[in-house]
Order: C-alpha cells, then structure tokens, then sequence
C-alpha cells in the first residue's frame, strides 16, 4: 500500500511539474495566475475576452463559472483574485465583507424569456401575461389573454411547463427584480432574490440546465440569460416595455437599457428601463474586488496585474467582444466610473494603476 | 520489531481512521444544523415552506422528505417483482448454470453504470416516451425519478438476495423433494421461509441506497420545491436539494441544507441498521 502512495504522490508531482513547465514556454512572466470564480450569466462573455488576453499577454486566467453567490463566497473566503456577481451587493452584504470591496461593471446582459413552441416563431408578452404564467393565473398556452395578444398566432391546447433556476442564481435576481417592479402580487407573494420560493414551475441547475430543459420540451417556458438561448437556437418573447413597445433582445435594445443615471459606485438594476427602446430585463454584471489588494500575502505583481485585466476588459477592444455573443458594451458613462473606481483600488495603500 | 506487529499496527491504525472520518462527519453536520433547528426547531421537520427569498426567510424539509420517501419505497415496489423473480432465476432455478452467470454478471453490470447515465438516459429516453403516451405534458416527476430509481437498485436487491437463497441448505431442499414436493412448492415452503428475513434485508439495504440517489434523481424529479402532487407531479429529494442549491446558500439556508443533510444521514443510518438487524436475525 505504501508503495502505491508512493507512487501516486511521485506521478502528481511530476504532473505539476510539466504543468509548470508549459506555462513557463508559453511567455516571460507567466508566473502570475489569475483565478477567478463567479456568475455563470456572463461566462460566455469571460470565456471569450480571458482567452484573447491570455494569447496576448500569456497570463493565464481561470474562471469558475459557479454562481454569483458562489463568487461571492469565494472572495469573501479570499481564494479569487476577483469574484463575479449579476446581483450587487447591498450595504448590508457589503459590511459583512472581511474588507472593502468595490464593483467593476463589465458588460450589459439580457434575460430572455425562452419557450420552446416550434409552430409559434414569435410570441408576444405584456407584462399582465408574465406576472399570470409565473404566477400560476395563466396555464394554457391557448388562454384567452395569450391568443387576445397574439392575434393570427395559432397558440397550442396545451399546458404551460414553466421552468425555472433550482439553483441560486444572479438571472433569478434580475428576473426577479422585474417581475416586482411590474407586479405588486409578485412583490408582495414573491419578492426578489437569488433563490424564490416559485409559485409554479420545475427547477432545472444552472442557465444550461433550463436551456436544456426548455428545448429538450414542448409547451415549455422560462427565463435564461440571451446567449444561452441564442446559442441552442431556443425561440424567445417580445416583451412589453415600460413605454408600451414590444422589444426584442438585442445588442441595441440591451444597451438602451443602461441610457439613464448610473451612480458613482454603478451598483444599480437596469431592469424595467423607461427608454422607448429598451428591453426591460437587461442588467449590468459586475466582478468584485477589495479595493486594498495586500491581502493573503497577495504579491503586487498579482495585483497589478489583476487591476490590469480589468482595465482591459472595460476597454474598447473588449468591450467589442460583447456584440459578437449577445451581450451589449457598456456604455460610456460606466466605462468612466468603472475606470474611476479601478483607479481607487490599492497596494499597500497606494493606488495601483497610477504607478503602472 | 517483527513483521506481525507491524501488520497488527498498520490494521488498527486503518481502522481508527475509519472511526474518525464517521464520527467527524457526525459531528460537523451536527454543527452545522444547529443554527437552522435553533431558528425552527421541531417545525424544521414538518414546516413544507421553503422560502430563501430575502427578508422572508423560512424553511421546512417536510416536502424534501416527502419526496425522499415516496420515489425510494416506489422505486422499491417497482424493483420488488424483477429483482425478486431474477434473483429466484439465478439462486435457486439455473444455479451453477451458465446461463445464471451470463445473467449474473448483466445484473453486476447494471450495478457498475455511473448515475448520471442512468439520468441522462431518463432525460433523453424516458422523458420524451411519457411526453408521447401522454402521463404529462414534460415527461419528468415523481413517477419518472422513481422507476430509473427501481432500475438503479435492482442490481443490489438481486445480488443479495440471491446470494442468501444460494445459502439454504440443500438437505432441506432434498428432503422436501423426496417427501413429493414440486419445485415450486420447494419454494414456497422451503426456501423462502428460510430466506425470508434475509431477502428481506436485501431489499432494506437497497432501499438505503435509494435515499441518497442524487444525481439521477435531481435530473428527472423536476425540482419543485413542493410535496408532491400525485405520482405524476414534481418534487425534490433531500439529495438533490442539497445539490442543487448549496453553491449560492449562505447562513440560515446553509445551515438548513446541512441540516437536511444531517437528517438524511439519519434516515439512511437507521435504515442501514434495521437491515443489519433482520440480517442478523436468521444465522
């Protein structure tokens, strides 16, 4: 026995070994790695951008698609250099936070409402009918209201299969966040947060879970964030914004969405935007740091070049990545603050980017 | 010193291991769960109010029991009559055959596919074939969990049983045939009233294994978390709520996860030693 323990400890060692030895030929300084862990709402949008900059500058970065509670967890466990979360934290969350921790918007997302009817191409939905199928008040798909709504839609004698996160997760709270502002019955018996207590539906893991879900079954419906659903080809609703027009999600609608004021700190929801264009269910998505990055005998290379991946994802260069898998850049006036508040962020008490 | 001794320490050291990793794992779910029962107390258990919406916060595990409880014993009742009749095929009609190795080695088979298969092939195979007969409208629930359950357990309830059967003596056996005895009524009035606790315990032990299923079971049972509504409605286990909803939980809902946690090691604990008991019993 011993001398198979033996063995294994001399295979792992020899594993990292090489590891490490891959990662030194791949460039000069690649010592530094960057973990992160957090939403899975923006992690198409992360996959992408980490990738390009690790081709550029060789630093690798690991990103753990986990959830935003989950992210949230781990910085505060201080095992990430940075979490990533779609519901800002509150006051009350942000005290109970080890240090101080400052949020960095890093691009606009949609939640989308999937259904999987593949004779009905397009479906309305005003914000009545959205409260009555999440609420349990509309079961058909051929209830009057629905076929009011969706004149020339031949609409299906068939039972509404609601599907909905099982997990905790950031979509949940915006979606969440929406239903109660267009929905006092839904504020009063639901309210908003990262896991609900649904009045109807079957919970499936994970934003994949419910695409899969979904497109896996007829006469279903439920919310997703938009690239999943764009990437499985899964039909999505126009919904009813606040000024009245149906919108459908996309690059130019999300964006709209973010038009108005956003505080110096940029934690603000985004949802049920009174923009004509917008799509009501967008929302910012942040990554989370502290702001004091000398902690757990963090280097300061590490932290430099934490803040410098950040940097870089508000820049332009990323920010063009959005477009390409359904998100939206953010826009102008964030990408200020979010610079401001990266600028505020220090080593040993001294700003980091200003010594770069 | 000599090589016995050192054998000798190498054994005792293995086994205290074992003692602490239970004993350990006790005592941190015990830990755990005390912030949720000193919030709920009793009614964590009978509350079905699972409500982690902020400011409103309250939970109860009565539907996650529930659920445990109703897909296990259906899954149990559903395997019954399968495992029951191959395990009669095996230990007492074709024993020593080569047929009943060919048959015993597809059971151990079934035994050694991963979870998630099984719940792959419930969501893609069985999911879309109730849609098509009609038993509703998704094809997922109770119903569904439990008979991929019932296949899952099979393998257990087989082997063992078969294995007690095996061990009725054959004088007892010989002696009915000689008295005129059918091979059917050798069954019925031989072996298993002398199996009888035994294969019974097989199906206790297996039932054990039923409770903590989870991955299959989260893929298939629809995840509501509500007592379930007839055997076609959705539910939740006790396993797969826990699987499903411990990444983001923090605090009082962390605790009350652990705190299911602890009483499905509870149920499956005493489960496991009822089974042991009637075991016992008979030799």
């Amino acid at each position: 026995m011993k001398k198979i323990h033996l063995v294994i400890i001399a295979a792992l060692l020899i594993m990292t070994a090489c590891k490490q030895g891959q990662q030194k030929s791949g460039s000069a300084d690649s010592k530094i790695s960057i973990t992160a862990a957090g939403a899975t709402f923006p992690m198409p949008f992360y996959n992408q951008v980490f990738s390009n900059y690790q081709e550029k500058t060789g630093i690798s970065i690991t990103y753990g698609g986990i959830g935003s509670g989950g992210g949230i967890r781990s910085l505060t466990d201080k095992v990430v250099d940075f979490g990533a979360t779609d519901a800002y934290l509150s006051d009350e969350n942000l005290a109970e936070m080890p240090a101080e921790v400052v949020h960095i918007p890093t691009c606009i997302g949609a939640v989308v409402i999937a259904y999987n009817l593949p004779e009905v191409p397009e479906l309305k939905l005003t914000t009545t009918l959205l409260e009555g199928i999440f609420m349990g008040k509309i079961t058909k798909w051929n209830d009057a209201a629905l076929e009011e709504n969706n004149p020339g839609v031949n609409l299906p004698d068939k039972k509404i299969t609601v599907v909905v996160r099982s997990d905790g997760s950031g979509t949940t709270y915006i979606f969440s966040d929406y239903m109660s502002k267009i929905s006092e019955a839904w504020e009063q018996e639901v309210g908003r947060g990262k896991s609900l207590n649904w009045p109807v539906g079957m919970g499936a893991k994970g934003n994949p879970g419910v695409a899969g879900t979904i497109g896996q079954t007829e006469g279903s419906l439920g919310y997703i964030g938009s690239e999943y659903a764009f990437a499985q080809n899964i039909s999505f609703a126009m919904l009813q914004n606040a000024a009245g027009n149906y919108i459908k999600p996309n690059a130019e609608s999300i964006s709209a969405a973010a038009k108005g004021d956003i505080p110096a700190d940029t934690r603000v929801m985004l949802t049920n935007s009174i923009d004509p264009e917008a799509y009501p269910i967008s929302g910012f998505t942040w990554i989370i740091l502290y702001k004091e990055q000398n902690y757990n005998n963090r280097s300061k290379e590490q932290a430099m070049e934490t803040v410098k991946l950040l940097e870089w994802l508000v820049s332009d260069e990323a920010q063009q990545v959005t477009k390409k898998i359904h998100y939206s850049p953010l826009p102008e006036r964030a990408v200020v603050l979010a610079k401001n508040i990266l600028s505020s962020v220090t080593y040993d008490g001294k700003a980091l980017l200003s010594e770069k | 010193m000599n090589a016995e001794k050192v054998t000798k320490y190498i054994l005792t050291f293995a086994a205290i291991i074992i003692v602490v990793i239970a004993g350990g794992m006790a005592f941190s779910l015990f830990g755990g769960a005390v912030p949720a029962f000193k919030e709920f107390g009793i009614k964590f258990i009978f509350s079905s109010e699972w409500n982690p919406t902020e400011g409103r916060e309250s939970y109860g595990a009565l539907p996650f029991i529930a659920g445990t409880l109703i897909t296990s014993m259906l899954a149990l009742i559903i395997c019954f009559p399968l495992a029951f009749s191959t395990s009669l095929f095996l230990g007492e009609y074709f024993k020593g055959k080569k047929i009943a190795g060919i048959l015993g080695t597809l059971v151990d088979l079934l035994a050694g596919i991963p979870s998630i298969v099984y719940g792959l092939w419930g969501f893609y195979v069985l999911k879309p074939l109730f849609v098509n007969i009609g038993i509703n409208e998704h094809g997922l629930g109770i119903f569904t969990a439990s008979l991929v359950l019932a296949i899952m357990i099979i393998p257990y309830a087989t082997s063992l049983s078969n294995e007690i059967i095996s061990m009725v003596p054959d004088e007892l056996k010989e002696a009915a045939y000689s008295l005129g005895a059918t091979r059917r009524e050798v069954i019925t009035t031989i072996v298993m009233p002398t199996a009888s606790s035994g294969v019974i315990a097989s199906y206790v032990l297996s039932l054990g294994r039923a409770l903590g299923e989870t991955m299959a079971v989260t893929m298939l049972i629809g995840n509501a978390n509500i007592i379930p509504k007839g055997l076609f409605g959705m539910g939740n286990t006790m396993a797969s709520v826990i699987a499903n909803q411990f990444g983001e939980a923090d605090g009082l809902k962390l605790s009350s996860l652990i705190a299911i946690g602890l009483l499905l090691f509870l149920i499956t604990a005493l489960v496991n030693f009822l089974g042991k008991l009637i075991m016992k019993r008979i030799y």
